[in-house]
């Protein structure tokens, strides 16, 4: 269990280039949805990929720094209470680190599922509870637009994390397969 | 009294967990303090191993069984932790952009200081005199951005001075670099060593590059197994490289071709320290026998720019004014420094920018109405890393994604693959992951995929870049096979063999200019153009002097038309 | 060469606030955008909010460079304004307690002054953050950040995971673009013409090589970091580590007067952090 915020260099790197993938897909990978003038924010499904891959801490910086360098880069400055809320969904995300066989190459049904549940909580927590009573505290938003705001970025972002970072996982276990076997020919 | 090792293996062997057998078998190997030592061996050789034992990755990151022992400094490593060792050893790693942890030059520098509470005005003079020993004082607020590859190893290499280390060791140092860069960091690892008189370490399997400058003895790598440990002399001399597959220098080949009988005696070694008293005569004479072909395509053109300008930002001009005509069926080399636009010019030709001025044919007719998607039927790019290509995990679905996304009913996308697949030599691993693939595999997944879009014109960026010979001469065997079946192949490199050996006409870029369109063997003989494109003087220019033939460039053109003969033989 | 050497358009000028030691800066920041966040008063928001105007004349920041931030930040304000009014058209009177009417609009309701006053304060609370962000970006070394947030007791190991993503972002944006480009010639369409079901998958044509050569890169960055003894000890020193001169400690006074005087005024003057000017 403490293995789980273990933090080697290997997680330090992994870190700072997942949180620069995250920024650049935040700002211009998003999926369109069917809803109009809304879309998917790709760069959740790369949060959970490499949460699962590197653990809670690396998750929660990721999305904490990724969120907070493309909000800084678009609008001049980091909105806090959906920086933190995106940090504490890749911290949640972190929690399938070392529950799944992705290392060993595999990653079917139970894996999947696992996976799925955990990022599905994380985005729960995130964005129906810690953004919106942040929101309520900091600005005195509507508690109706916020909860409403909150459930539907849970929704998204649920879908997108469970697409992306399903298939992510997927294929990375795919570049795994052969490990622990090389021989020459 | 015998002199105590630096570095002394015994009996050592290494076995990575995750292989069956062991990566290194039952080394044993003497370093003496102040020694400069190459180390080379294909790839695969293990001699990357070697590095990591000597720096500590292995065991520190990379896990496996060590049997034997290895001291440094007498020191057993296996009882040292990683921090310790490194203040033994330095390492300069191959990927300079990936060792540049510095958000600039002098942070990077700093890096280790850092790491050890170094106070900051001691750090920042001890940053300061390092950088000066590495000609860097002048570019220590620049970002990685700003400094050229040869720059960012200088970094590289006072991030790891900084430390007073006793050993240096430089892994591949000439992967990422252009040949006058290369040769220059060659000279000032030479100049290091005969200054500071540290024990010096390099890995790398361009033989000859290294050899620019003395190297006291080279230990020769195979699968995993010392196989010589010897002076440049013996072992230029010997069939060791040649059974091993590494590229023997190519003045030496040329005397072999001449009939010349190598022996260590004329201290082969070193262009600079060969006698060529009794080769003189022989070489004299093979030059003449040669039959001059003629390289020049008559062919009519298929990819043609004329005056073509671009520029990013509207003020500083890329590419300026740039004319060229390629026939059909061509095999052409495009060569500059990094920067001169290169890349720049391969985007324009895929549509991916466009140019401000001028206009590009394709067979007679004016493409620039042409998508990218439409222009990837005609020309097809293919990047330096495949990893940046792939993105399907089985190789049949890589090779039809191109054909899917064009709607192409499924069975005629069967059909192509079949065929393309046969071409690239891949149909038995048809239903493999391409995870399973060797770099150079994965490199033809890539050819293919962009193959089957059936374009008339390949555009290769740095094909080879970081193969040892061997895969160096599959990968541009293959390129030949294609070229054969009527595709017009360019090539974005560096490499001077590849030039040499593959493309009779190059192109040069400097500074956004065509500096020369000609024949390999003129541009790799031109002074000026050679300066202007940071590319080196072929060693056998060289050669062709020492032997007294005064048309060093007709004797290279030579050795390549002979070269050429042998192979179509 | 597309790629902007720097991440932002941070450029070194020579004016008092380019000369405040990063950690000043960063310290100012979270001041002033706390005290903004904490605050509900609209006289304390625009007076901060006038202030850092001030501050951004004086480091010479062109409205050139921050046209498009100022653009965004408008559009995300008016949508928020318009939103908030549909979902909550009574969410000033509820704050302030009184219910002044305005006009009528549709069946018995009413626009009131109470919403408006909450809605344009929180307009303003949201702007006011803005030109505190831009200024602490574009004046502030990046190679000054990650030792600033250290010295400011983050853990090092976070803080240098910070100059790594300022490090390579530029790298990965350039990756980024020539994968997308060459999976475009291959065909890739990432308009929003193609299939809905398509889309995730054209995405992922672009992601995938994007990380699976980022992955390779960490094994190697890494190794590199280990070779010269990052995370050996506790601590670490920075080489970009600025001295705090006079300068500094004027601008840390002033930014902590006006974060106490806000909180002061909301618990003398105000009684909680709203300022009610309807009773």
């Amino acid at each position: 269990m403490k293995d789980l915020f273990k933090v080697s260099t290997r997680t330090i790197v992994a870190t700072g280039l997942g949180a620069a993938i995250f920024t650049l897909l935040f700002m211009y990978v998003k999926v369109p949805s069917p809803i109009p003038e809304t879309s998917f924010q790709t760069a959740y499904g790369l949060g959970a990929f490499f949460a699962t891959l590197f653990g809670p801490i690396a998750g929660a910086l990721i999305a904490f720094i990724g969120h907070a360098l493309s909000d800084a880069i678009q609008y001049g400055s980091p909105w806090w209470s959906w920086v933190i809320a995106s940090g504490v969904a890749g911290f949640v995300f972190g929690f399938a680190f070392k529950r799944t066989k992705v290392e060993l190459g595999e990653f079917k049904g139970k894996d999947i599922l696992t996976f799925n549940i955990i990022q599905v909580i994380g985005n729960v927590i995130a964005w129906v509870i810690v953004a919106p009573v942040l929101d309520i505290l900091i600005y005195s938003e509507p508690v109706n637009l916020v909860f409403t705001q909150g459930i539907t970025a849970a929704i998204m972002n649920s879908v997108s994390a469970g697409v992306i970072g399903t298939l992510l996982l997927i294929a990375y276990a795919a570049t795994r397969t052969k490990k622990g076997s090389l021989s020459k020919e | 009294m015998e002199k105590q090792a630096v570095i002394e293996f015994q009996n050592f062997s290494f076995q990575y967990y995750s292989q069956a057998e062991p990566t290194l078998h039952d080394i044993n190997l003497k370093i003496y303090p102040g020694e400069k030592i190459l180390i080379v061996g294909p790839s695969g050789s293990g001699k990357s191993t070697i590095g990591h034992c000597l720096n500590g990755l292995i065991p520190f990151s990379y896990q496996g069984e060590i049997k034997g022992s290895l001291k440094i400094n007498g020191l057993e490593t296996k009882n040292l932790d990683i921090f310790r060792l490194s203040k033994m050893v330095g390492t300069v790693l191959q990927d300079s952009d990936g060792q540049f942890v510095g958000l600039t030059a002098g942070e990077d520098i700093a890096f280790a200081l850092e790491n050890d509470n170094i106070p900051h005005t001691e750090m920042h003079a001890r940053v300061g005199k390092v950088a000066e020993m590495v000609d860097m004082q002048n570019w220590l607020t620049s970002s990685p951005f700003e400094l050229s590859g040869g720059q960012k190893q200088r970094t590289s290499l006072a991030g790891v001075m900084i430390d007073d280390v006793d050993i240096l060791l430089f892994d591949e140092p000439l992967a990422n670099l252009d040949p006058a860069t290369g040769k220059t960091a060659i000279e000032i690892i030479d100049d290091i060593h005969q200054a500071s008189q540290k024990t010096i370490v390099i890995i790398e399997h361009r033989l000859e590059d290294v050899l620019h400058r003395p190297i006291d003895r080279v230990i020769v790598l195979e699968e995993g197994r010392i196989i010589a440990d010897m002076n440049t002399h013996d072992l230029v001399s010997s069939t060791i490289l040649k059974e091993t597959g590494i590229r023997e220098p190519l003045y030496v080949t040329a005397l072999k071709y001449a009939g010349v009988r190598v022996t260590s005696d004329t201290l082969p070694g070193h262009i600079t320290t060969l006698n060529t008293d009794l080769s003189r005569q022989a070489l004299t004479t093979w030059h003449k026998t040669i039959i001059k072909q003629d390289w020049r395509n008559t062919n009519p053109s298929i990819l043609k720019m004329e005056h073509v300008y671009f520029s990013y930002d509207g003020k500083r001009q890329i590419l300026d004014d740039i004319s060229f005509d390629i026939r059909e069926g061509e095999m052409v080399s495009i060569v500059g420094k990094n920067g001169a636009g290169k890349s720049t010019l391969s985007k324009l030709l895929c549509g991916f920018e466009k140019e401000d001025r001028g206009t590009i044919y394709y067979r007679g007719e004016d493409i620039k109405d042409k998508t990218i998607k439409e222009r990837a039927e005609i020309i097809g790019l293919v990047m330096q890393n495949p990893n940046q290509m792939i993105s399907k995990p089985m190789i049949y679905d890589e090779v039809a994604l191109g054909l899917r996304l064009r709607n192409v009913p499924e069975d005629e996308i069967a059909e192509r693959i079949e065929k393309v697949l046969k071409i690239c030599g891949l149909l038995p691993f048809r239903n493999w992951p391409i995870s399973a693939l060797s770099y150079g595999q994965k490199k033809r997944v890539t050819i293919a995929a962009i193959l089957v879009l059936n374009p008339k014109i390949l555009i290769l960026d740095e094909p080879t870049a970081g193969q040892d010979f061997r895969h160096y001469t599959e990968i541009m065997e293959f390129l030949v096979e294609i070229n054969k079946l009527g595709i017009t192949i360019i090539l974005i490199t560096h490499d001077m063999h590849l030039m040499l050996e593959y493309t009779p006409r190059a192109i040069v870029l400097a500074g956004g200019r065509i500096i020369a369109d000609t024949a390999a063997s003129v541009v790799l003989t031109d002074s000026q153009v050679i300066a202007e494109a940071n590319l080196k003087e072929t060693s056998l220019f060289h050669l062709a002097q020492l032997a007294g033939i005064s048309d060093g460039t007709a004797f290279v053109q030579g050795f390549i038309d002979y070269e050429r003969e042998l192979k179509d033989r | 060469m597309t790629v902007k050497a720097k991440l932002f358009s941070y450029n070194l000028l020579d004016t008092p606030i380019h000369e405040l030691s990063g950690l000043t800066k960063l310290i100012c920041f979270l001041l002033l955008t706390f005290a903004v966040m904490f605050s509900y008063d609209i006289r304390v928001i625009l007076a901060v909010m006038v202030f850092s105007f001030i501050v951004l004349k004086i480091s010479r920041i062109k409205f050139s460079q921050i046209r498009l931030m100022v653009i965004y930040v408008l559009i995300f304000l008016v949508t928020n304004a318009v939103i908030s009014f549909f979902f909550s058209p009574e969410e000033g009177v509820k704050i302030y307690g009184t219910r002044h009417n305005l006009v009528a609009i549709y069946g018995g309701m009413y626009i009131t002054w109470e919403q408006i006053f909450y809605q344009v304060t929180k307009f303003f609370k949201y702007g006011s953050v803005i030109p505190l962000g831009i200024i602490f970006l574009l004046t502030t070394n990046p190679s000054e950040f990650a030792s600033s947030l250290n010295r400011i007791k983050v853990n090092y190991k976070a803080a240098f995971a910070v100059a790594l993503t300022l490090r390579y972002f530029p790298d990965v944006q350039r990756e980024y673009r020539d994968i997308s480009l060459a999976q475009q010639a291959r065909g890739l369409d990432l308009s929003h013409k193609a299939k809905f079901k398509d889309r995730f998958k054209n995405a992922l044509m672009i992601i995938i090589p994007l990380i699976f050569s980022t992955l390779d890169r960490i094994e190697l960055i890494s190794n590199a970091m280990d070779l010269r003894g990052f995370a050996k000890n506790k601590t670490r020193t920075w080489y970009t580590t600025r001295r705090m001169n006079r300068k500094d400690f004027i601008a840390l006074a002033i930014s902590a007067l006006i974060f106490i005087s806000t909180i002061l005024i909301s618990v003398f003057i105000n009684h909680g952090r709203f300022y009610n000017p309807f009773i």
